[in-house]
């Protein structure tokens, strides 16, 4: 079968030769097969020469040169700030705060708004799905500003539970749930909560760490109030990510780091802020990463979002069709069990292999996946795994590379004496 | 990929010895790594002469960090507390035998660190081999 058809995989053969790593064989002389971008994608040639360009042709630090370098420098930061914005549909540049990633985003909006609004009576609204980064901050805070923290419980397959999400959301001051699970690939149904978590007087604060990268996210279109992304998800270089939140909300929030660059004035006493987004980017910020994950937005656009989340669709349903056919030897798929419900991520596992010794095996045979909790240790207690493995798909992969995954698995089980 | 996983490793993996609880252990200890969630629990019975009498480990994980836990428990009856808290990772890794990359060695070392915490009384750092 194909999933792909012949147009498609041209273009689809252009993207993978873009990837310079994935002609790279490993040590045991195997194709790479690389099934781990939910923890960090690959990067094309053309993020890599943005990095080499900036530091050999525009490198200075920003805002403060007067002479040309630096104005070339700023001028590139601030466009790249641009790009993310138009990326995401965002009102207005301003809008977009530079961080190292999808953590320390949250944390900004945890310290500075969850300080400053926060208190006994209040309550965080989170669900059961949550990635440690979305339930750690909020956990603390809850410690240190006595709110309460709840959660929007999830079934097996990780479809969130509505029926009882008025009543949750009574005292509600932030919803704060992640778009796609990293674990299962569940996709939160954003329309059914956003105007109700509004309704009832609470922000929303939304994980997209593994949207931003694969689908069309519009945070207008969904109103959501803050939203958090990594830029190494997305084709962009590690130690860059961005938070995007509303102007009125930015503005009211205080600083959460302090320093340079984020000043306006000055005294031995007393410091009065910069405007929006410098408030929030103290010190020197990383320069060479944001425009670099500028061009990854570049090269995201030209490929086309819808074509990047139509491909994730396509291989996440060749991949459960062929994965399936090895669920009579015990191999258990967890998640939404059609490709369209869910983004390009399958966790499984394999009869009485541990995920950790399936994942070794496979990467004797070159295939890259993930094992273990994927840094969402209360949902696997919830679920009763002590551990899955991971496989997720990004717009360089190919029928070839389920193929590939098929195929070790069924090694692993030749191994392992599986039935 | 044959001679990744010995015979006797998935030996040890699908019938873990001494695996189970103690009624009265002298002591024991617990710990996880946090990597990637495995657990492992020892516990040890200590007779009048100081000498290790009976060894019961408990817990979760892959092949490796649980084969190894098992054979650890088969060669320590009859060592003092003092022997056990000395016990060098060489003592695991060669049982463990070729492959372990240095992904894998935090599940090769958990069972001599917990058995390690056991003698001690307190949790011990990770084994040498692991910095």
């Amino acid at each position: 079968m194909s999933a792909i058809a012949t147009r498609e995989r041209a273009k689809l053969d252009r993207i993978v030769a873009d990837f310079p790593i994935l002609a790279k064989p490993t040590s045991r002389g195997k194709r790479l097969v690389y099934l781990d971008s939910a923890a960090s994608s690959q990067k094309p040639r053309a993020v890599i020469d943005a990095l080499v360009h900036y530091y050999e042709n525009d490198n200075a630090n920003i805002h403060r040169g007067v002479y040309e370098l630096a104005a070339r420098a700023t001028e590139a930061f601030e466009a790249a700030r641009a790009k993310v914005a138009r990326f995401v549909n965002a009102a207005e540049s301003a809008e977009i705060i530079w961080t190292r990633n999808t953590t320390e985003s949250i944390n900004l909006v945890s310290f500075s708004w969850g300080l400053q609004n926060l208190g006994p009576g209040d309550a965080i609204l989170t669900t059961q799905l949550e990635h440690h980064s979305n339930l750690v901050p909020w956990q603390l805070l809850a410690a240190k500003t006595g709110a309460q923290l709840r959660f929007i419980p999830a079934d097996d397959t990780g479809n969130l539970i509505l029926d009882g999400l008025d009543a949750l959301l009574d005292g509600v001051k932030l919803v704060a749930l992640t778009h796609i699970s990293n674990t299962l690939g569940s996709i939160a149904p954003l329309e059914a909560i956003v105007p109700r978590a509004h309704a009832a007087g609470a922000l929303v604060l939304l994980d997209a760490a593994q949207s931003v990268p694969h689908m069309p996210v519009d945070v207008q279109a969904l109103d959501v109030d803050f939203l958090a992304a990594s830029g190494h998800k997305m084709c962009g270089p590690t130690g860059v990510g961005f938070l995007y939140g509303k102007r009125a909300l930015l503005e009211a929030m205080p600083p959460f780091l302090t320093g340079g660059d984020m000043i306006k004035r000055v005294s031995y006493e007393t410091t009065s802020f910069n405007e929006l987004p410098w408030k929030f980017e103290a010190g020197t910020s990383n320069v060479a990463d944001a425009i670099a994950l500028g061009t990854a937005v570049d090269y995201l656009t030209e490929v086309g979002l819808d074509w990047v989340r139509e491909h994730d669709i396509a291989l996440t349903a060749y991949a459960l069709e062929r994965l399936r056919t090895l669920e009579p030897r015990g191999l258990a798929l967890y998640g939404p069990p059609r490709a369209q419900d869910r983004g390009g991520v399958i966790s499984f596992n394999f009869a009485d292999v541990h995920a950790h010794d399936l994942a070794s095996l496979l990467d004797l045979e070159g295939v890259c996946v993930r094992a273990g909790h994927h840094c969402t240790m209360p949902l696997m207690d919830k679920m009763g795994w002590p551990a899955t493995a991971r496989a997720s798909f990004y717009l360089y992969n190919t029928e070839e590379d389920i193929d590939a995954l098929v195929a070790a698995i069924e090694k692993a089980a030749t191994v392992f004496k599986v039935a | 990929m044959d001679d990744f996983y010995k015979e006797y490793i998935l030996d040890h993996y699908r019938n873990p010895r001494n695996f189970g609880h103690l009624e009265h252990p002298t002591t024991k200890a617990e710990d996880l790594n946090p990597l990637c969630g495995d657990t492992i629990t020892m516990e040890l019975a200590v007779d009048d002469a100081g000498k290790v009498s009976d060894v019961k480990f408990s817990g979760r994980g892959c092949a490796i960090s649980q084969a190894s836990a098992s054979m650890l428990t088969e060669s320590i009856k009859g060592l003092s507390l003092e022997e056990v808290a000395k016990l060098s990772p060489d003592a695991v890794l060669e049982k463990v035998g070729i492959g372990i990359s240095p992904t894998r060695m935090k599940c090769a070392l958990l069972g001599l660190k917990v058995l390690k915490s056991a003698a001690l009384g307190e949790i011990a750092s990770w084994p040498d081999e692991t910095r």
